[in-house]
């Protein structure tokens, strides 16, 4: 991993792990002790391991002009492999949280393994950690084929994916820990959001400029789906955790919303972060992967680019179906049913056209394992 | 002048019906103008081929 990297850019590594040790060691101390300590020795922790990993590939030979002739896919297989072992990961808390409905006394008389911290621990470790990691990986691997184009430095992806699980981890260990904003999807506290903010940034510009080197001249609409979802994300993830601490050396915030826009505001956020990561992030998957596999191109683009306008554009209207009969205002929640409602539409395009793409080449989803279970995602 | 609750109402309301029907207008227009389908065409078949690499 560290052998792709150029020198300058293994220098910046360096530099990159060194800073955040430090702000770890910073976190550490001010936090006393406190389940924010913790987390200040966890980024401590993770900082030098990647100094360590760095160190040990540094004198490497540098990578050659040859690589410019490649797609850089190494990041890729790392994302993937993570993404695996955050699903298994996951899906066991999920079984166990599972067996906690049936055996509620099932705690160890532990906080840590009551159900209310280990829901979100299923939730995150599934939702970000899995499908988060799937989703950046197959990302950079769709950017660079349909646009021709390598991205355009070594370092920036992997900053992306270990910045990207470094959050995950500080928002898994920080629920067992009692830590939470106590909103559904967006549970970790404003320093794990602040960081995540920056990776994202820089997440969003890195595909940015792989676009920016295309040579292909039309943008495919897989490319259109993916940074539907990177800059949705964003938005949604910046409004709805804008939050005070009580302190910089605390781990507790306060909401900068109250009372009914809260939850609306919440569940703007939670609808749309579920949707744009496992609706447009799916679909960007699906318009790239399912032609691939199948050898035949997309049945109908032109229905794909209605059917993506559709999906952004209503979903960003249904967030407040969460909030039926509550305190919201009547004409919201009826806005939210009405959207929910028109967005049968966009949905049984991306489906339709997922299907008649696969219309010819029945006889290849008889045999190949992968297009069948691509086929019976499209129908669900 | 104050933002009320009865001021956002109206505005998306107006504003918010009218812009999201001359969004979908827009976006037909550009999925179905005639000289589009070449593009899109190509698009959708030149990713099945694309392993040999970036194009220098």
């Amino acid at each position: 991993m560290v052998a792709g990297l150029t020198k300058g850019e293994r220098q910046l590594a360096l530099l990159i792990s060194i800073a955040v040790a430090f702000i770890g060691l910073a976190m550490a101390g001010a936090g006393q002790g406190g389940a924010f300590g913790v987390h200040g020795f966890i980024v401590m922790a993770f900082g030098i391991g990647t100094i360590f990993v760095v160190i040990s590939g540094y004198f490497l030979p540098e990578p050659g002009d040859e690589r410019l002739a490649q797609y850089y896919d190494d990041p890729i297989k790392f994302g993937i492999v993570v993404s695996m072992v955050w699903a298994v990961f996951g899906m066991f808390i999920g079984d166990w949280v599972a067996w906690l409905l049936a055996y509620p006394e099932m705690t160890f008389d532990a906080g840590w393994a009551s159900f209310g911290r280990l829901r979100p621990v299923h939730t995150t470790a599934v939702i970000f950690g899995f499908v988060g990691n799937a989703l950046i990986a197959t990302s950079f691997q769709v950017v660079q084929r349909t646009s021709r184009a390598r991205l355009p430095d070594q370092l920036s992806p992997w900053f992306v994916l270990i910045g990207y699980n470094l959050f995950c981890v500080i928002a898994v260990s920080g629920y067992f820990m009692g830590l939470t904003q106590s909103k559904e999807y967006a549970e970790p506290e404003w320093y794990a959001d602040l960081w995540l903010v920056v990776v994202w940034v820089v997440y969003f510009l890195l595909y940015l400029r792989t676009l920016m080197r295309r040579r292909e001249p039309h943008i495919y609409v897989a490319n259109w789906y993916y940074l539907a979802f990177i800059l949705v994300v964003a938005i949604l993830h910046i409004v709805n955790n804008l939050a005070v601490p009580i302190s910089f050396g605390h781990a507790k915030s306060y909401s900068a919303f109250s009372g009914v826009q809260d939850a609306m505001t919440q569940w703007w956020y939670g609808h749309n972060a579920v949707a744009f990561f496992l609706t447009a992030g799916f679909l960007a998957m699906l318009y790239y992967y399912l032609p691939k596999r199948a050898g035949r191109p997309i049945y109908s683009y032109r229905m794909s680019i209605v059917g993506f306008w559709g999906i952004t554009f209503f979903y960003m209207w249904v967030g407040s179906h969460h909030l039926h009969y509550t305190a919201l205002p009547l004409w919201v929640q009826n806005l939210g049913m009405t959207f929910s409602l028109m967005l049968l539409v966009p949905s049984w395009i991306a489906a339709a056209n997922a299907l008649l793409t696969l219309n010819g080449a029945w006889h290849k989803v008889r045999t190949d394992a992968t297009l069948r279970f691509m086929m019976v995602a499209a129908v669900f | 002048m104050s933002f009320d609750h009865g001021m956002l109402v109206g505005f998306a309301k107006s504003y918010g019906l009218f812009y999201l029907l001359g969004l979908s207008v827009a976006v037909l227009i550009y999925t179905y103008w005639p000289s589009n389908r070449a593009r899109f065409d190509r698009a959708a078949k030149s990713v099945l081929n694309d392993e040999d690499g970036p194009w220098q």
